[in-house]
């Protein structure tokens, strides 16, 4: 294995949960706020999970106070303490744009009733 | 001294400790021995020379055999001499990238890939003309100027040779100096391909800043 590799695989978590589209999640990442250090959390859909590797990101999105807020978090940040999966959402396309033209009603997502186990 | 040798290994991204998820080249770099000191009452300049790289016995040059031996130091592959930061170095000493700490700001110099004969869009930067609507002016680099002139401007951006020059990249920051490894990881690209011998030198830019100044 090349150095590279290396540096490459110890930058990355070992222990993630599988999520995927669609899925419910909880992000829960380290901010700095006046000085001190805490840790934030961001509950909301997962929108587009891509990249591989040290690069992988999610972009989760919520609507807080009838804004919708997206956010992208590098999943293998040591800032993103943890993440936490939620509902599994049936959705039929990996990136899920289409949500941010709808509103209320429409913006939800179906639940998985059987959940195959995501791989990772 | 923040001066060595080392050869490109390639570019990734890292994470700092301070968040940012940064790009970087990967330089193996060291351990250098010096092999030479420079003295201005006997060569007219200062400088160290630094070696780097194993080389067989058989394949060094007499010439460089001599100088290696008068020093009393192993023959290695590279040698370069450098000029900044160089008090108290001696001879046989070594060189590793335990000089160098995070935000440490550097000067890398290399060889550019080589691009052999390349138009003025890719060697000069040229616009280029339009690609449709009746332009016959695709790549070319059009006008040369004056016809008047009756010769041609010296200095004039033709296409030509591209690449293989020595390239510095001046001021760049050192994110990660891996002494186990022997690895210095410096942010953002660096001249020359894969497996080539790169240069890291002290900036020579932020070296003569008024902060930099003030606290060496």
């Amino acid at each position: 294995m090349n150095v590279i590799d290396i540096l490459n695989r110890e930058q990355r978590k070992e222990q993630l949960p599988g999520f995927r589209s669609g899925d419910t999640v909880k992000v829960y990442s380290k901010i700095v706020e006046g000085g001190k250090e805490r840790v934030q959390m961001f509950e909301g859909v997962v929108t587009v999970h891509k990249g591989g590797g040290t690069s992988e990101s999610i972009t989760v999105r919520r609507v807080a106070h009838g804004v919708g807020v997206e956010k992208t978090f590098l999943v293998h940040s040591p800032r993103v303490e943890k993440i936490d999966v939620g509902k599994r959402g049936r959705v039929r396309r990996s990136r899920l744009y289409y949500l941010s033209d709808r509103i209320g009603k429409a913006a939800r997502i179906k639940e998985k009733k059987t959940v195959r186990p995501t791989e990772r | 001294m923040k001066n060595i040798l080392g050869r490109k290994v390639g570019m990734t991204s890292v994470f700092t400790d301070d968040g940012r998820f940064v790009p970087v080249t990967v330089i193996e770099a060291g351990p250098c021995t010096v092999v030479e000191r420079r003295t201005k009452e006997k060569h007219g300049y200062e400088s160290v020379a630094l070696g780097f790289g194993a080389i067989k016995k058989r394949r060094v040059t007499r010439a460089l055999a001599g100088h290696f031996k008068k020093q009393g130091v192993e023959p290695s592959r590279f040698v370069r001499e450098f000029r900044d930061d160089i008090d108290d170095v001696e001879v046989g000493q070594t060189v590793t990238v335990g000089s160098f700490v995070a935000g440490d700001r550097v000067d890398v110099i290399g060889i550019s890939k080589g691009h052999g004969f390349a138009g003025g869009i890719k060697r000069h930067k040229f616009s280029g003309g339009g690609a449709s609507h009746g332009s016959m002016i695709h790549r070319q680099p059009a006008s040369n100027g004056d016809t008047n002139a009756g010769r041609t401007v010296r200095g004039s951006r033709r296409p030509g040779h591209y690449g293989t020059d020595r390239t510095t990249h001046q001021n760049l920051e050192i994110v990660r100096a891996d002494v186990e490894r022997n690895l210095l990881l410096v942010r953002g690209p660096v001249p020359g391909a894969k497996n080539a011998l790169v240069v890291v030198r002290r900036s020579r830019k932020s070296a003569n800043l008024p902060a930099a100044v003030e606290a060496s």
